[in-house]
């Protein structure tokens, strides 16, 4: 029954898209505007329709519904409901559902919201997202169907992938990533829509997109951060970034997208950069299709990948659907994006974002070389090799320390023409306070040469970015005679973008230290003790009180208790590092513990352990400035929100 | 002009320079990790451990974070605490204790698991390309940029002289719209 | 209209989109060895659990590659974690039985586990047919460039690596490597390998 309705939806959703998605172009082609109400509905419907399919999947999870092929890949009795009903995204096909369900939702906010827009840019970007949906539903009802019969119902199913249920960030960070990824599909449809009616070449279309775009880019680096998080909460290796293939993937269209957020305002204040700025829309999509066709087909070796099957060829297809189509939009329009303005001056804060972008393309560019060059190098040499942490971090820290330097100066710079002078003497807090985080850094003992450059060029940026705050306060309060606090309010509201785009940096900046921090002064030690015995990290001192072990409905855990002793030998913090096995699962899953302070972490893995309890072997590992990466998140967040928050003035 | 062309190639030189930095304190890898040591590693309590150790301990990680963690992809030995990861590190201390260079140790591991298990390809031969194509986009691209912002000024400055003086006197006064002083507005 | 640009998009599209195509042929997991056709590295490791009839040997022998000099050796790595390692564990007793007689040796090698669990688990089994040695450190397991458990090597005559198989190892198909090996040294007795053991 569940599964009927389900594949019903889907099939009238497929329908709907088709037809809506050509609606739109012959009604335009023929002069038949009144068809166009067609093409809204189809979104609409689309919506519902997937909606129901969704909820359908979610009720059979929720009831055990192992009739359902997909019930029984992911689902388990011994599950608790929380997990079994987020796994919805924990495998392929449910994982697709629940993309579609996004995408769909996103396309009907879009035409709701532009519903009264005159001109045909709405509706040709509605076709545009019916017929991505459309990609979808045909995955959905093909190589990636949830919903198959299952004949005999098995009684009990294996239950979901061991890594995605040992933590609570599993039920935040794929949804936030699917927000930001699927999200980029709307300002690519955007363009597509300008690209068909011929509003390319005017700004109309870009101001639109801008907000959308924002609003992806913050659900995308909320996701990054939230990955980043869950991977240091489960994994036990103590680290949060890896450069895994899957990371890269959701990386990569964050960095175009990035481009293209500080490149658009070349475009509006100037008319210029239209070609480049429609190239980035284009191509930050194309990218979150690369990377969903990465992890989703199996071509390249993940921890995160999904199995594979024929849905690589799918995706190859829709990829090369996707290219082939924008660059003859493109060509075709190029006369209406040819740039008509020019520059005042040199030193100018347009000049900067130039050089951001072109900063901000080759480190995208370096990390999906290192990224596909496995496959590249097996192609040529026959050979396997890998291409991991050392070479990215060789590669792109010279570029991440050139675009702190960049995201200090920009700020600094008026448009049209600014003066070296005056960006000397602005510099020199922030000169001030690099050179100072420089030296004690170099005090504290590291001789990590990008360690000290990071902290160097963040508290140069992170200085020139607060005196803007400082020189807008100032002024207002000369001219306003308001109060600090007043001041800052209304230096928001007069400029909500601009100032939060600075809170923006701001939080990249303390993700930034919090990164330099913890990979320049990680400490680790580990040790085997008895219980009653003490290790000594730094600062640290752990007494491990017992090693015991507990049986859960969908699992074994082992555990240590681990006591954190202060100077007096009093134990003021308790750590419990456990190792959880599934029946599944030829490997205990380490599940480490974290102690946070706002000044850093003490995290706690238990590698090892007697099953008599006599002993186990713990490994501490001293993490400092890490909680700042989780926080910077939140701020960058903050200012995305700041940034794009809808008002009458601006709208 | 000359002064944003002087900018760029300052630019370009620190971002050219770093990987170079970077070569050259790879050399000296062992010497500075050394140097960290007695933080990265402490001294059991009571116990001491000997210079030769500490230096050992460093190299070991130095040399342990290169190589990849065959049942965890993506990791390195030094990273992963899966057990194979730990008698990885284990294999590399003794056969640097035992007096083998670094690239000797590189090349057990490589006889053993293939190039595969360097995390960083070997920078000769064809893989030199992963690492020379963002060098050659870097460079071709500031180039271009170059080339841009100096076509685009000049088009204002070969423009009417007296626009850019208008321009001028007008910017003192439209200037903050969108310049520096805009939080007054 | 600037088709030379979108058609310069579009060629630079295509060897990518090919690269792709081809890569999906390929499984990114599987990783060639580099260890067929050169010298196995040696070992000389502690038997734990004894095998049965003929093929046993006394728990705490020793037994070393170089004393086996002119046998087929057969080098499976396994655990009593490995779930794998259950299906290949009759098909290899039963091979192993059946070159009781002909110079080939079977030796179990067991990963990153303990002696007691791994002789709990070939109590399980209905035993082993042939010995297994304990590998401390996975020292060995490292020389030979170990994944993961199952993994089988075949060792000829001369003490080269023949052969590598990864996951759970069938009958029929080691049957076919030794054979081929055995047929091989028959037909060449001008290069006749040492004795087999002592």
């Amino acid at each position: 029954m569940t599964r009927l309705v389900a594949v019903d939806a889907l099939w009238f959703a497929l329908i709907a898209c088709a037809v809506g998605g050509i609606v739109a172009p012959i009604a335009i082609a023929r002069g038949k505007r009144q068809w166009l109400p067609f093409a809204q509905a189809a979104v609409y419907a689309n919506f519902a329709l997937v909606t129901i399919a969704t909820g359908a999947m979610m009720w059979a999870l929720a009831t055990h519904d192992f009739s359902i092929s997909y019930v029984a890949q992911v689902g388990s009795r011994a599950t608790p409901l929380f997990y079994t009903v987020i796994s919805l995204w924990g495998a392929l096909e449910g994982s697709i559902l629940f993309w579609a369900w996004v995408l769909a939702l996103y396309s009907a906010i879009v035409v709701y919201t532009n519903r009264n827009r005159p001109g045909n840019l709405v509706p040709y970007a509605a076709s545009a997202l019916l017929i991505i949906a459309l990609f979808f539903h045909i995955l959905l009802v093909g190589p990636a169907n949830p919903f198959h019969l299952v004949s005999p119902v098995p009684l009990d199913g294996p239950g979901p992938n061991p890594l995605l249920q040992n933590h609570i960030l599993m039920a935040v960070h794929p949804p936030l990533l699917y927000l930001g990824y699927v999200g980029m599909s709307v300002p690519f449809a955007f363009a597509v829509g300008a690209l068909l009616s011929g509003e390319a070449g005017s700004d109309g279309w870009i101001r639109l997109t801008r907000r959308w775009t924002l609003l992806a880019w913050a659900f995308l680096a909320a996701a990054i951060i939230a990955g980043m998080w869950w991977s240091y909460e489960v994994l036990g290796w103590g680290g949060y970034w890896a450069w895994d293939p899957v990371e890269n993937a959701s990386f990569i269209p964050f960095l175009t997208a990035t481009a293209f957020l500080h490149s658009v305002m070349v475009q509006e204040r100037r008319g210029m950069l239209k070609l480049w700025n429609i190239n980035l829309v284009v191509g930050t999509f194309a990218l979150t299709i690369l990377g969903t066709f990465l992890t989703r087909s199996g071509i390249i070796s993940s921890v995160h990948a999904f199995t594979q099957g024929t849905i690589g060829y799918y995706f190859l297809a829709f990829i090369a659907v996707v290219l082939i189509g924008s660059a003859i939009l493109i060509a075709g329009n190029s006369d209406s994006l040819r740039t008509d303005g020019r520059f005042d001056a040199p030193v100018a804060r347009e000049s900067v974002f130039l050089l951001n972008n072109l900063l901000l393309t080759v480190f995208m560019f370096t990390v999906l070389v290192g990224t596909l060059f496995p496959l590249v190098a097996e192609a040529a040499r026959g050979v396997k090799v890998s291409v991991g942490e050392p070479f990215f971090n060789r590669m792109t820290l010279p570029v991440i320390v050139a675009l702190l330097f960049l995201m200090g100066v920009g700020p600094a710079l008026p448009w049209k023409r600014g003066s070296i002078e005056d960006l000397k003497v602005k510099m020199i807090p922030g000169t001030i306070v690099g050179v100072i985080l420089a030296a004690i850094v170099l005090l504290l003992g590291t001789r990590n040469v990008y360690g000290v450059l990071a902290f160097a060029f963040a508290g140069f940026a992170g200085t020139l970015n607060i005196g803007e705050y400082v020189i807008g306060v100032r002024a207002r309060r000369a001219a306003h005679g308001e109060s600090v606090l007043t001041a800052l309010r209304r230096l928001f509201g007069a400029n909500q973008r601009r100032y939060g785009g600075y809170v923006a940096h701001l939080g990249i900046i303390v993700v930034a230290v919090g990164i330099a921090a913890s990979s320049t002064f990680r400490t680790e030690r580990e040790a085997t003790l008895k219980p009653g015995e003490t290790m000594t990290l730094g600062k640290v001192t752990a007494r491990l009180k017992d090693v015991w072990g507990r049986n859960e409905p969908q699992r074994d855990v082992i555990g240590a208790t681990v006591e954190l002793l202060a100077a007096s030998g009093e134990p003021y913090a308790v750590l419990s590092p456990r190792m959880n096995i599934y029946p599944m699962s030829d490997q205990p899953i380490p599940t480490p513990d974290v102690r946070s302070t706002p000044f850093g972490d003490t995290y706690m893995n238990l590698m090892s352990f007697r099953e008599d309890g006599s002993s186990a072997t713990i490994k501490i590992i001293n993490e400092p400035l890490v909680p700042w990466i989780w926080f910077g998140g939140g701020v960058i967040c903050l200012g995305a929100l700041i940034s794009g928050w809808p008002t009458r003035r601006s709208a | 002009m000359s002064r944003v062309a002087l900018g760029i190639v300052a630019v370009a030189a620190m971002l050219l320079a770093a990987p170079v930095a970077r070569a050259q304190s790879a050399a000296q890898t062992a010497k500075d990790a050394a140097s960290q040591a007695p933080a990265a590693v402490r001294p059991p309590p009571g116990g001491t451990i000997s210079a030769a150790d500490s230096v050992l301990e460093a190299r070991t990680s130095a040399l342990a974070s290169t190589l990849r963690c065959p049942v965890c992809q993506g990791l390195s030995i030094q990273d992963s605490p899966s057990e194979l990861a730990q008698q990885m590190r284990s294999v590399v201390r003794d056969h640097l204790a035992a007096g083998k260079t670094d690239r000797e140790v590189r090349a057990y591991f490589i006889s053993k698991y293939g190039e595969w298990i360097l995390l960083s390809p070997q920078p000769y031969g064809f893989n030199l390309l992963v690492y020379a194509l963002p060098v050659f986009l870097l460079v071709g691209g500031l180039g271009f940029v170059v080339m841009k912002v100096r076509s685009w000024t000049a088009v204002s400055a070969n423009g009417v002289a007296a626009e850019g003086a208008a321009a001028a006197i007008a910017g003192q006064a439209s200037e903050p719209e969108q310049g520096t002083a805009s939080p007054v507005d | 209209m600037n088709w030379r640009r979108a058609s310069i998009a579009v060629l630079g599209a295509v060897p990518v989109i090919a690269l792709f195509a081809w890569g999906l042929t390929r499984d990114p997991n599987e990783i060639v060895s580099p260890l067929p056709g050169r010298q196995a590295p040696t070992f000389a490791l502690g038997v734990f659990a004894s095998g049965e009839g003929t093929l046993a040997r006394p728990v705490g022998d020793t037994i070393a590659l170089d004393r086996m000099r002119g046998q087929v050796v057969v080098l499976n790595f396994w655990a009593s974690w490995c779930l794998a390692c259950l299906d290949e564990h009759a098909e290899l007793s039963a091979a192993a039985l059946r070159y009781a007689e002909r110079p080939v040796q079977f030796v179990g090698v067991l990963y990153n586990d303990v002696a007691a669990a791994g002789t709990n688990w070939i109590a399980r089994q209905g035993g082993q047919a042939y010995p297994s040695v304990l590998d401390p450190g996975a020292r060995t397991a490292i020389d030979y460039g170990l994944y993961g458990v199952p993994e089988t090597f075949v060792i000829d005559g001369a003490g080269r690596v023949v052969y590598k198989h990864i996951g759970p190892v069938s009958a029929a198909l080691l049957r076919m490597k030794i054979d081929s090996l055995l047929a091989a040294s028959a037909v060449a007795p001008a290069a006749p390998a040492l004795d087999g053991p002592r």
